[in-house]
């Protein structure tokens, strides 16, 4: 096509950019959802991707089947506590760079289900970049929060995201093994031991519990 | 027009002879084993049995295989807490149906907290497998003999029975992943 000979035309040849700039522009572009469906929130999150919404025009309509090739897993739904574990392993599964939005005031806050079954927010298992409120949010909200997260992508640096070093991701708790309803951490946090489940990612660590 | 009639076996098969209604079927059973039945209740145009602990089995191979009864089908089995102020505090409901005869009848167990055991009906209706596991997951009813009695909906983990009327809304503790 044309426009590589306008470029070609319009630019010199050598460039200098900031490496966290380019990066992120190439990351930002190509935002990989997780296919993980939770609850109603879901059918929103398909039409997302339909030919009205069309989610392909901001790079993120490729839902993969495997959490190795996501870069955001989207919370579309309440999380029951049994559910809580499973989606913990998914998240870790997924490598870094890797980014959250929960969606709908389920997974955000618990919604209506203040119960016994439902985890009062996916925050407390997984760290979260992006919230969307809406009992289910409309497609559009989605689409809003995968370009704030966009922003929040070029306003990352790369060191941020590193990858769990390799002998902490060895030692690593194996998933779903430990007990899930012991809440006594919350109460008085245990420094000695780590988080469970958890190839903690850089920035998780930054986050409250 | 004629075309459009129904056939005759057709018709024969929606509408069939039903020849005992549910509670002539309860006095039936109460005539025949009165050690079975320890009360009748009619209310709503549906007919409760309850019928002892120890002979729930025996009643439901009886009005199973009985050809004049045949409740093949198992359409519910489920489990109430009355509260834990009263005695007996538990119950567990037998929804019965027969699909050649479209009757329908219930069959209750009244249960103690101390001793919430109930023979396992899995060998009459195979479905009431995961019934009994939903029963024994939310209201803590011990199903002597089945064969694979875990927890089904909640996890393995879990503290308590979720559908007894003491159990607090919010459980017992804030959920945390550590």
């Amino acid at each position: 096509m044309g426009l590589e000979n306008v470029i070609a035309e319009a630019l010199p040849e050598v460039l200098t950019t900031r490496l966290d700039s380019l990066i992120n522009w190439a990351r930002k572009s190509s935002l990989w959802p997780a296919t993980f469906g939770l609850a109603c929130c879901a059918i929103e999150m398909m039409n997302v991707t339909s030919s009205r919404n069309d989610l392909a025009r901001f790079g993120a309509e490729v839902f993969r089947a495997s959490p190795r090739q996501a870069d955001v897993m989207i919370v579309s739904g309440r999380v029951s506590r049994k559910m809580a574990p499973v989606l913990r392993r998914i998240y870790d599964q997924m490598p870094e760079p890797k980014w959250v939005i929960s969606m709908g005031a389920c997974a955000t806050s618990g919604g209506v289900f203040d119960n016994y079954a439902i985890v009062q927010g996916v925050d407390k298992v997984v760290p979260v970049d992006v919230y969307i409120p809406g009992c289910p949010p409309r497609p559009e909200m989605l689409i809003h929060a995968v370009m704030m997260l966009q922003e929040k992508v070029m306003k990352e640096s790369v060191r941020d995201r590193k990858d769990a070093p390799d002998a902490e991701a060895r030692e690593a708790i194996t998933p779903g093994t430990l007990p899930v309803t012991d809440g006594s951490s919350l109460r008085e946090p245990r420094k000695d031991q780590p988080l469970p489940y958890t190839i903690a990612s850089t920035h998780e660590k930054r986050r409250s519990f | 027009m004629s075309e459009l009639q129904q056939p005759e076996s057709y018709t024969e098969v929606s509408q069939p002879a039903s020849p005992q209604t549910p509670s002539q079927i309860a006095a039936a059973l109460q005539r025949e084993h009165a050690d079975w039945v320890s009360e009748i209740t009619t209310a709503l145009g549906e007919t409760t049995i309850v019928v002892p602990r120890e002979q729930i089995v025996a009643a439901c191979e009886f009005l199973k295989t009985t050809p004049d009864y045949e409740f093949n089908f198992l359409a519910d089995l489920c489990g109430f807490d009355r509260g834990p102020e009263e005695e007996p505090r538990l119950e567990v409901n037998y929804h019965l149906f027969s699909t050649t005869r479209h009757h329908r009848l219930r069959l209750k167990v009244l249960l103690n907290e101390e001793d919430a055991h109930v023979p396992t009906v899995t060998m009459i209706w195979r479905t009431a497998n995961w019934h009994e596991r939903e029963t024994f997951d939310l209201f803590g009813v011990i199903f002597d003999g089945h064969p694979d009695l875990r927890r089904i909906l909640l996890p393995d983990d879990w503290q308590g029975h979720a559908l007894r009327k003491d159990f607090p809304l919010r459980g017992y503790e804030p959920y945390s992943l550590t």
